[in-house]
């Protein structure tokens, strides 16, 4: 059994009255990309600042690359990469200079960044950008910069909350890219986020939270599995019509989720559901038939959407 | 003294080559226009008027030049620990940044001030060039008046930076510049001694941090002895550097360690 890069253990926090994280329990293995998905306020990010070392912990244990951050902050710090929720990049200064910087705080000498920073804008594709101002620089430019300069120190595992929140689909996508890259080349990723799409595509393995507890934990598919069926059939009535005809969709479906907007009917066979609903005369305004995501897992786990 | 507040001194080196010329400029510029304008207009009218006799027989503008440097470097040294320190745990958030890798707060506080005293040193060595143009001080040993200029700037900008470090918003550095470095400014035996102030005044003026400065500054400038001992302005200056350093350091953990 190889010793886990990050364990918790009834890792809580406090702040004054407030219960940010409340006794959770988890374990990142090397290697592994693994997530953290849940609406905002769920104490994803008091999580992560707790595990990079920033933020105390309240009680419970914490361990990372095998050492207490409590004692050894720094030593943790200098082995671990940090994407931040909100973009701090020095605005006034240069790409480059920005990543040379960055790599001084690691107390690297210079002979050492300045190729690897020619690396890393290759790997961000940003090196036309070398010189530019940050300030210039469009908002999926200034993610790619936040990811480069985490990996100024080479480090062994990264953290990166909420990383593409707030960037149009097609920089999501380049981000994606590069993050599964890092994924292949054996760096640990520990991701908070609340968007499912980003937790199918990034996370080998993720623990879903709400109001500062882990309420699942399991692979992708393996929750969706676990607390869904394998296909939903959304059906969109005209306004006012869905309350009267909901007591008509009864025994239809394996589960039932009404939305203010639309009605979900969980089945493994989605199209045979909707067989059923003409049948039965009714005539939904739209149709869609689709796969169950971790979306459709959260609503189950908590009666709420992740976006709310 | 640790490597990583050092590579934070690095960091503000580096910004500040992006603004030295500017910044350079408008430091040669302040003195010779408060030299020009006070220190020989407004000082041939108080040196014909037999101002020079309360001001200790020397001419309005040798009065005025030290106390001046002072009372810059105090401008200086509030004024580098108030916005710049804001962008950095709020604005711009860079020093969350620096806190991610080894980097401590208190490696940015050190770093902070290890920054400010090259800031006021600068300062204090362009002004000195400056006063020793217009004859206002005599050289060498003018050089001398640098060290408690640099010594009052900074017994400002430590507590400056644990004022800032807790402060929600800006409208608490426009408050401290209006009600408090602009009064100090004026009030603490810069244009004119202490005692020509309301005799109910005056022991408040011997309580400011600034007038302990300009006496100090303006004694070594002008090689004479002052009424208290130098130590004692000296030991009132450094104390406020430690406890604003001490202060600084509980603050900004606190704010940026919770």
């Amino acid at each position: 059994m190889i010793e886990p890069l990050v364990e918790a253990h009834h890792l809580t926090k406090h702040f004054g009255d407030f219960t940010a994280v409340d006794a959770i329990d988890f374990s990142v293995a090397k290697g592994e990309a693994f997530g953290f998905l849940g609406p905002n306020g769920a104490g994803k990010s008091s999580t992560m600042k707790m595990i990079g070392a920033v933020s105390p912990i309240t009680s419970g244990t914490l361990s990372v690359l095998g050492m207490d951050p409590a004692t050894r902050g720094a030593d943790i710090r200098a082995r671990i990469g940090v994407v931040p929720q909100e973009d701090n990049l020095d605005n006034e200064l240069t790409v480059f200079e920005n990543l040379l910087i960055y790599g001084r705080y690691f107390d690297l000498p210079r002979s050492v960044i300045k190729p690897r920073i020619d690396e890393l804008l290759n790997f961000v594709q940003l090196e036309e950008k070398r010189d530019s101002k940050v300030d210039a620089l469009s908002g999926g430019m200034k993610r790619r910069l936040t990811i480069a300069r985490s990996l100024i120190n080479e480090p062994e595992l990264i953290l990166l909350d909420e990383p593409t929140t707030g960037l149009d689909p097609q920089a999501r996508h380049i981000l994606w890219d590069r993050l599964y890259r890092l994924k292949q080349q054996g760096v640990t990723l520990i991701i908070t986020t609340h968007y499912m799409d980003e937790a199918e595509q990034l996370c080998d393995r993720l623990v879903v939270m709400d109001k500062a507890r882990i309420v699942a934990e399991g692979s992708p598919t393996h929750l969706i599995q676990e607390y869904s069926h394998r296909e939903v059939l959304e059906l969109r009535f005209p306004v006012g019509v869905q309350e009267t005809i909901l007591d008509r969709l009864d025994g239809l479906a394996k589960r039932l989720e009404v939305l203010p907007d639309r009605v979900l009917l969980y089945a493994d066979d989605g199209d045979a559901v909707m067989a059923e609903v003409s049948a039965r005369g009714l005539q939904p305004e739209t149709v869609v038939t689709r796969r169950s995501s971790l979306e459709d897992v959260f609503l189950r786990l908590t009666g709420r959407s992740l976006i709310e | 003294m640790t490597a990583p507040a050092l590579r934070v001194y690095e960091v503000h080196v580096r910004a500040y080559r992006r603004v030295w010329r500017g910044s350079v400029i408008s430091t040669f510029f302040s003195p010779v226009l408060f030299l020009l304008a006070m220190g020989i207009g407004l000082g041939q009218l108080v040196d014909a008027n037999g101002g020079s006799e309360s001001l200790g027989a020397v001419s309005y503008l040798v009065f005025l030049a030290p106390g001046l440097l002072a009372a810059t470097t105090m401008q200086t040294g509030a004024g580098d620990s108030a916005w710049p320190v804001m962008l950095g745990v709020k604005w711009a958030k860079t020093y969350d940044a620096a806190l991610a890798t080894p980097v401590r707060t208190d490696d940015l506080v050190y770093g902070h001030l290890l920054w400010v005293t090259t800031r006021l040193l600068l300062v204090a060595v362009v002004f000195t060039i400056v006063m020793a143009f217009f004859g206002a001080v005599s050289m060498p040993w003018g050089i001398l008046a640098i060290a408690p200029a640099v010594l009052t700037g900074l017994a400002f900008a430590a507590p400056v930076l644990a004022f800032t470090a807790q402060l929600k918003n800006e409208t608490g550095l426009t408050a401290m510049f209006r009600f408090g470095i602009t009064p100090l400014f004026l009030f603490s035996g810069t244009f004119f001694p202490v005692s020509q102030l309301p005799d109910w005044m005056e022991p408040f003026a011997y309580l400011t941090p600034l007038w302990h400065g300009v006496v100090l500054t303006r004694s070594i400038a002008l090689r004479e002895p002052t009424a208290l001992a130098w130590w004692v302005h000296a030991s009132y200056l450094v104390g406020l550097v430690i406890v604003g350093t001490l202060l600084a350091r509980r603050n900004l953990a606190k704010r940026l360690r919770s």
